[in-house]
């Protein structure tokens, strides 16, 4: 039961990694007011509709609630792996990273199927202010998402080919970091966007 | 536990099941009721903010391990700086926007 980070990390590593960690939880909250900035002009456009579609006739729960599940247990799943990976226990890692990628993307999977479907039936980012708002903003999260999993894959690989090496561990970390950050920014967006939309 | 150093590697599974738990309660209720409607719009818009914020709050603790002990100072100065941030342009930009619909429309 040797953790990674005992074994190999010497004081001046672990410098660098929590000056690492720092810089990466700087950007994490400039990206926070950013999305602060799109939920702010989202609750502006939300009434501007332009006699098109209004929230109440393109939002579908369901397929929101399902969203909201996916992601939510891809966080969870993540921690287990992170768990595993303070065990050092290397296939754990490598299953629950893949779990969790699954997860993200079913995610992706029914977000594009929601934005397909609303430009299908007249309702894309041209047609009013709230839907330009609402698929800026929505858009913005997806796409952090699929970075996220493209991340995954990268860091997958990295587990696979060098092991849990303390460099390695130390990305996983921030990795984790930006996914639990990606599952807040979802809270907020069903709780301003979704919930409020279709009441 | 910490490393000498600082960087943090050990997790036990205990946070992500609580955190878990509590974040699926503090989803279904919202869910529930915005799909029945069974309160008043502005009462079910009350509650659906008061929950994301402790949701928020969930997560920030189970998942991302924030708290007072072991975080780095520099990294809660920075959080609460991007707090004033959101909450001076989101809260600002209501203010105004929706003033100033309030003028032109009166």
């Amino acid at each position: 039961m040797s953790s990674v980070a005992r074994m190999t990390i010497s004081p001046r590593d672990a410098e660098r990694y929590e000056e690492k960690d720092f810089g990466f939880w700087l950007y994490l909250m400039s990206d926070a007011v950013i999305f602060a900035c799109l939920f702010a002009t989202y609750l502006v456009m939300v009434g501007n509709t332009a006699g098109g579609p209004t929230p109440k006739d393109v939002f579908e729960l369901d397929r929101a609630a399902a969203e909201t599940a996916l992601l939510l247990l891809s966080s969870t799943t993540f921690g287990v792996a992170a768990v595993a990976l303070s065990a050092g226990d290397r296939g754990k890692v490598l299953l629950w990273l893949a779990v969790t990628f699954l997860l993200g993307a079913g995610f992706i999977f029914l977000e594009i199927g929601e934005f397909t479907g609303m430009i299908a039936q007249g309702a894309g980012p041209d047609r009013s202010g709230f839907l330009s708002a609402f698929f800026t903003l929505v858009g913005t999260h997806g796409f952090h998402v699929s970075v996220g999993l493209v991340w995954i894959v990268v860091m997958f690989a990295q587990v696979f080919f060098k092991g849990l090496t303390a460099p390695v561990a130390s990305r996983f970390m921030r990795l984790g970091l930006f996914w639990h950050f990606l599952d807040i920014i979802w809270v907020v967006i069903f709780s301003v966007v979704y919930l409020p939309g279709v009441l | 536990m910490e490393i000498k150093s600082g960087l943090q590697i050990e997790r036990t599974i205990k946070p992500y099941l609580i955190g878990l738990a509590l974040a699926v309660l503090l989803t279904a209720i919202p869910f529930g009721l915005a799909a029945t409607g069974v309160l008043p719009r502005e009462t079910t818009l009350i509650i659906i903010a008061a929950l994301a914020v402790l949701q928020i709050l969930v997560h920030l603790s189970f998942f991302l391990h924030i708290d007072f002990k072991t975080t780095p100072r520099e990294n809660l100065v920075a959080l609460a700086f991007a707090l004033v941030l959101i909450f001076i342009m989101v809260g600002g930009s209501l203010w105004i926007m929706f003033d100033l619909y309030h003028r032109m429309m009166v």
